[in-house]
């Protein structure tokens, strides 16, 4: 691994000069408790679970009641930043040199932690157990590695998008990451440490190792340090990559001369490792031996693999172990090997916390009365480090000391997050339109407009809190944090799993919220709704005066126009802060004349002259003309058809989208004026926790009033819930997505010009109806 | 390498003839057209489906069996018979000696074919390198009507140009012999023997000649040591003992030939068969191992010192991390749970000897077979393997490793058997095809 010396020096020579920057490295430690370690041959991971204490904007609705009417300019809502405290678990990766240095850090950080026992796994954890008890006073309690590597397998793929990756080395990014899957079981789970196990995990509590293999990393490293002058494992690596195994190795070809064709074997085939080496009077060269050595182990391991998948009916297979840990060389022939041996039915499959699993594993068994499990969980893409940040392979030369501490920090949502329930195959589900890893260009597009959009949010961020005088330095220090994230992507798109427009947006989020700064549209928004609300009545009774046909067709372009007010598009934050009377009919202007890019509202008109729709789910987007001028109008609409609406929002602040609790002040604001008590059919729910909306991280509540409803319609509103995400989205019923696209790379890259519109109205074909 | 070994006495005599005085009526020159090479595997399918040689043995007065006979004889080859498979790393020849010539046609017999008889049946080595498995040899054997002593020889396949260079003095293709191949060195050589001695080869597919001759031998050995035997009691060392196995009906059946590399079959009858699998650790990968980690250049020395080694020195057991059993798996403390293992820590590098790693090698390649064949006859639902190879010539220490592995394994289910002529079917199987190449 990445240890200087190894195993056997580790013990000998721990290294007690390194300083660690405290803000960075075991956060919030103050109130850490459920302490685990995993100690494996080379790297200590460390786990416990803490709370972290920060501001959240809340909005309050003024009471109205007492005044009759209102007064102009009053705010409809009152807004304050309050503390909170949510659940983050840490875990932390380090060298086993550093272990002394990390806890006596920990010692002195701690500062009241009822905390009497820390659960520990790993080989080494019996080796430094007299040092944990002595310096932290806490009682070792040791797990079974294995039944905590399953553990921590299972939480990781449960909670984490993308956690699974295919490594394929010649393709852009070399990672293909997987969809979380509704089920993730049964799955082989081949764990290469020293040795090999192979175990078949059925579900939460149930596994069984069914196999194994001595010919693990051990050999590798172990006959490497033989054949080789180098003893580190990592440098063997290196060495391997750089050899050339066809000098030591007997190919098919030097038997038959070429291939033996009648098995179909290839004549580049390896027949006999080492086969060449078999004589006393030539010299090999050491990268040719290691790089012989690493085909010969990955191969073996590939094919037990692929002989127990097939023995017990399995096509997943994860590999994990020091082996495997973040070393593309590795990943690479054990890849390969796989590929040969099944022909490509089984897919060797990756983890990217794969080098965690056994301290979450061991932190989940002794956290067990907080239920971790019945949570959801979510990547903290500030806190973490990502893929390969401290790879050996990638910067071998220059690994600076505070470059060895690696970490993974997970939040604690609020709610269980479900998949929605009317996608029409949640196993092939891909929110995502477009995968930023796989499409360099759509990349580089994309980061440098969220660099470019960096200043604005900064000043925004200042804006939104005038009165705290370190607001400034608080975003100054956000500004750092969240360009060195963007430049980290450029170098290593892959860090966080796939990177799409919504992982760069979930990314500031959680920067923006590191500093404290949990809404920086607050103000924009609230500002935006009031004036918003002034013009409801008038919308409202300029469509009652259309004809039907007429008022349909403005309805669908009041959302377009209501739509094209939007923050988070830069060509509109421009136009919106240079001339603020950007009004709504102007809106109008802009939108492009049909027929539109994607033009189905023929066959929307057309269905909307039949039977009304039980339920529509409407995913909302904007605060202020786009929710109350667009939306509300078109609600209305469907609500005297006889069809009931369940809104769906955003729980917490994204951009100047509307929040959950913004939504409802301006309900209950426009309802009690109406003919119609909106209230009695209007459902309303926060649909997710982060940005956007992959349909496979809704509320569990939303999914269960979605599903007793009987939800026969959904529309989709807005940029980024239509075109990001969702976009090729296959749902059960019939659905409507619509957006402006104020975009020109975007719309370009649609084939239309900036204020496109997409309006996409999908009907499920009857075979797929009939489900 | 040394030639002289391949040089015989009768050198210079070169009145080579176009003449056979096995049986004139199958006089005929053979220098025509070279038997097809592609359709070789097909042919020899047909010749084992027809296949006369089993029951020779057992072969009546009967007027049947006359008319068999005489029908054998004008199809018979001329002398000499061969059967060769050259492997990887070893050439293995099988070769038919003539027990039975009668005076007249040891008179007509021509200087060169003589002289190859003389020579292969009077040396038990050739060369430096090259070896007569005398303890092999099948005596009075009946083959084709002709009764005579079959010769097992091999020698490296990086001398075969020295072989060819001997095939070129002794004027062998005077003889118009087919020469009947297998194995890869018979599709990368084919050209070297052409060029270089003159000589057409028959090119054989090697699973085939290899399935074929281990069904003949297996028909053919009646007296003496059984051909096939297993260890009964394999995990009770003190009472493992060699027994008699009798494979009349040995279908379905596991193959695994264990060469420099390893090949995997699953036998279902005499013309059915598939390959599973192979592996690239096979007995290439212990001598290459062992010729760069003990600085030894032969099998029999890395055998020798396997034999005299510790591998629990160099492996990482079971025991060595849990201190015991790892009883949640069912692990039993004295498995190897990294092969090498130890070998990561300094200290353990520099206490081992030459032996131990010999023997850990040893250990690891054998286990690791073992572990593949397992994984096969499970998957493929087999319950016999038999284990070939010129890896397990002479090594009773893999062999009984692999008797263990396997019944321990898989708990009784599965049965280990061996062949004594280990690693030269596929030689036998090609001199089989050699009815069918006329």
């Amino acid at each position: 691994m990445a240890t200087p010396g190894g195993t056997n020096r580790a013990s000998h020579s721990l290294d007690k000069s390194i300083t660690l920057p405290p803000d960075e490295i075991f956060r919030n430690l103050e109130n850490a408790k459920r302490f685990a370690i995993d100690i494996g041959g080379s790297l200590t991971k460390l786990a416990y679970y803490s709370t972290v204490q920060h501001k959240v904007a809340k909005v309050r609705s003024f009471d109205h009641t007492a005044k009759a009417g209102e007064a102009d300019g009053e705010p409809l809502y009152e807004i304050s930043v309050q503390e909170e405290i949510t659940a983050r678990l840490h875990f932390i990766k380090f060298e086993n040199t550093y272990i002394e240095t990390c806890l006596d850090f920990i010692k002195d950080h701690l500062v009241n932690t009822e905390t009497k026992v820390i659960k520990a796994t790993g080989g080494g954890a019996y080796k430094f157990k007299d040092l944990i008890e002595k310096k932290l006073k806490l009682k070792v309690d040791k797990e079974d590695e294995m039944s905590c590597l399953i553990k921590g397998c299972n939480f990781v793929l449960k909670n984490i998008p993308h956690e699974a990756f295919v490594y394929a080395k010649h393709a852009d990014s070399g990672f293909r990451f997987q969809n979380t899957r509704p089920d993730i079981f049964p799955y082989l789970l081949v764990n290469i440490g020293s040795g090999v196990s192979i175990v078949k995990v059925e579900s939460e509590d149930k596994f069984e190792r069914i196999g194994g293999s001595s010919i693990g990393g051990g050999t590798f490293w172990g006959l490497g340090a033989l054949l080789t002058k180098t003893k580190r494992f990592d440098e063997l690596l290196q060495l391997a990559s750089k050899g050339q195994h066809t000098n030591v190795d007997m190919l098919v070809k030097d038997i038959y001369g070429g291939a033996y064709g009648s098995l179909g074997l290839t004549g580049d085939l390896i027949a006999s490792s080492f086969g060449k080496s078999a004589t006393a009077d030539k010299e090999f060269s050491q990268e040719d031996m290691a790089k012989s050595l690493l085909h010969m182990i990955s191969n073996d391991i590939g094919q037990l693999a692929c002989l127990y998948a097939r023995l017990h009916n399995l096509n997943r297979v994860y590999f994990g172990g020091f082996f495997i840990r973040g070393h593309p060389v590795t990943m690479h022939t054990i890849t390969y090997s796989i590929n040969f041996f099944t022909k490509g039915e089984v897919q060797a499959l990756f983890l990217r916390h794969e080098g965690y699993l056994g301290a979450i594993g061991a932190f989940l068994k002794g956290a067990e009365e907080d239920n971790p499990n019945q949570y959801s969980w979510g990547e903290n893409y500030a806190g973490s480090s990502g893929l390969m940040s401290v790879s050996p392979d990638l910067n071998p030369m220059q690994r600076a000391r505070s470059g060895t501490f690696d970490m993974l920090e997970m939040d604690r949502l609020e709610r269980q997050l479900v998949n929605l329930p009317l996608l029409q195959d949640p196993s092939s589900y891909i929110p995502d339109t477009v995968d930023l890893t796989e499409d360099a260009l759509a990349r580089e597009y994309w980061l440098y407009c969220f660099e470019e959009a960096l200043d604005g949010v900064v000043k925004r961020a200042v804006a939104s809190q005038k009165d705290q005088p370190e607001a400034a330095e608080r975003a100054e220090k956000f500004r750092q944090k969240y360009r060195h994230k963007l430049q980290t992507l450029r170098h290593q798109p892959f860090a966080y799993g796939s990177l799409t427009v919504r992982s760069l947006l979930d990314t500031r989020e959680h920067c923006l919220n590191e500093f404290n700064f949990p809404d920086p549209y607050s103000k924009i928004k609230q500002r935006e709704n009031d004036m918003a609300l002034k013009y409801y009545q008038k919308v409202v009774r300029s469509l009652e005066e259309l004809s039907w046909e007429q008022r349909q067709f403005a309805l669908v372009r009041g959302i377009l126009a209501g739509n094209v007010f939007d923050w988070g598009a830069k060509a509109v934050s421009d136009v919106l802060e240079s001339d603020p009377e950007f009004g709504f009919e102007q809106a109008k202007q802009q939108l492009q004349e049909r027929p539109w890019l994607v033009d189905a509202y023929n066959q929307w008109v057309e269905r909307l002259k039949g039977p009304p729709h039980k339920c529509a789910l409407f995913f909302v987007d904007n605060s202020g003309m786009d929710i109350i001028l667009g939306v509300f109008p078109f609600v209305r609409e469907l609500l005297l058809r006889g069809t009931e609406v369940v809104l769906a929002s955003n729980s917490g602040p994204a951009l100047n989208d509307v929040t959950n609790s913004e939504l409802q002040i301006v309900t209950e604001r426009i309802a009690p004026r109406k003919v119609i008590d909106l209230s009695l059919y209007l459902f309303l729910l926060p649909s997710l926790t982060f940005n956007l909306f992959p349909s496979s991280r809704l509320d569990k509540v939303l999914a269960t009033v979605v599903r007793e409803r009987g939800t026969d319609l959904v529309i989709i509103e807005g940029m980024g819930r239509a075109i990001h995400t969702n976009y090729y989205a296959m749902l059960s019923c019939e659905s409507l997505k619509l957006a402006v696209i104020k975009n020109s790379w975007l719309a370009e890259r649609l084939g239309g010009k900036i204020f496109s519109v997409v309006f996409k109205y999908e009907v499920p074909s009857k075979a797929q109806g009939l489900h | 390498m040394e030639l002289n070994g391949y040089h015989c006495a009768g050198e210079g005599c070169a009145e080579a003839e176009d003449e056979d005085t096995a049986g004139p009526e199958l006089l005929r020159p053979a220098g025509g057209e070279p038997p097809c090479s592609s359709a070789a595997a097909g042919s020899g399918e047909k010749a084992m489906a027809d296949g006369p040689a089993h029951r020779e043995r057992r072969i009546s007065n009967s007027t049947p069996a006359r008319q068999r006979l005489d029908s054998l004889k004008k199809s018979r080859p001329p002398f000499p018979w061969f059967g060769m498979d050259i492997g990887g790393t070893l050439v293995k020849l099988v070769y038919f000696e003539p027990k039975d010539i009668t005076a007249e046609e040891e008179q007509e017999e021509v200087e060169s074919l003589k002289s190859i008889r003389h020579y292969l049946t009077s040396h038990t080595a050739y060369g430096k390198t090259g070896i007569r498995d005398v303890h092999l040899e099948l005596p009075d054997l009946i083959l084709w009507g002709r009764k005579g002593s079959l010769h097992f020889i091999r020698f490296p396949t990086q001398e075969l140009p020295a072989f060819l260079q001997m095939g070129r003095d002794k004027h062998f293709s005077s003889l118009h012999t087919t020469l009947c191949a297998t194995g890869g060195g018979a599709y990368k050589f084919e050209a070297d023997f052409r060029t270089m001695a003159d000589l057409q080869l028959l090119k054989l597919d090697e699973l085939d000649c290899l399935i074929k001759g281990v069904l003949y031998i297996d028909s053919v050995v009646a007296r003496g040591p059984p051909e096939c035997y297993y260890y009964e009691n394999p995990t009770h060392p003190e009472n493992c003992q060699q027994k008699a196995y009798n494979l009349e009906n040995p279908y379905p059946l596991l193959l695994v030939n264990i060469g420099s590399g390893v090949s995997i079959l699953a036998v279902y009858s005499k013309d059915n068969y598939k390959r599973v699998t192979g592996t690239s650790l096979g007995g290439g990968t212990f001598l290459g191992l062992c010729c760069l980690l003990t600085g030894c250049s032969t099998f029999e020395e890395a055998l020798e010192m396997a034999s005299r080694g510790e591998s629990t020195r160099v492996d990482k057991l079971v025991r060595d991390i849990y201190g015991g059993d790892y009883e949640r798996f069912g692990l039993p403390g004295w498995a190897v749970a990294s092969s090498f293992g130890n070998m990561m820590c300094k200290e353990k590098r520099d206490s081992v000897s030459k032996e131990d790693l010999a023997r850990a090698t040893l250990v690891t390649i054998t286990n690791n077979i073992g572990s593949i064949t397992r994984m096969c006859a499970l998957n493929e639902n087999i319950e016999r393997v038999v284990f070939v190879g010129n890896f397990l010539r002479v090594n009773t220490l893999s062999m009984k490793l692999l008797a263990y592995a396997l019944d321990y394994w898989s708990k009784g289910q599965l049965k280990a058997l061996f062949l004594r002529h280990e690693g030269y079917f596929g030689a036998v199987g090609a001199l089989l095809e050699l009815l069918n190449s006329s």
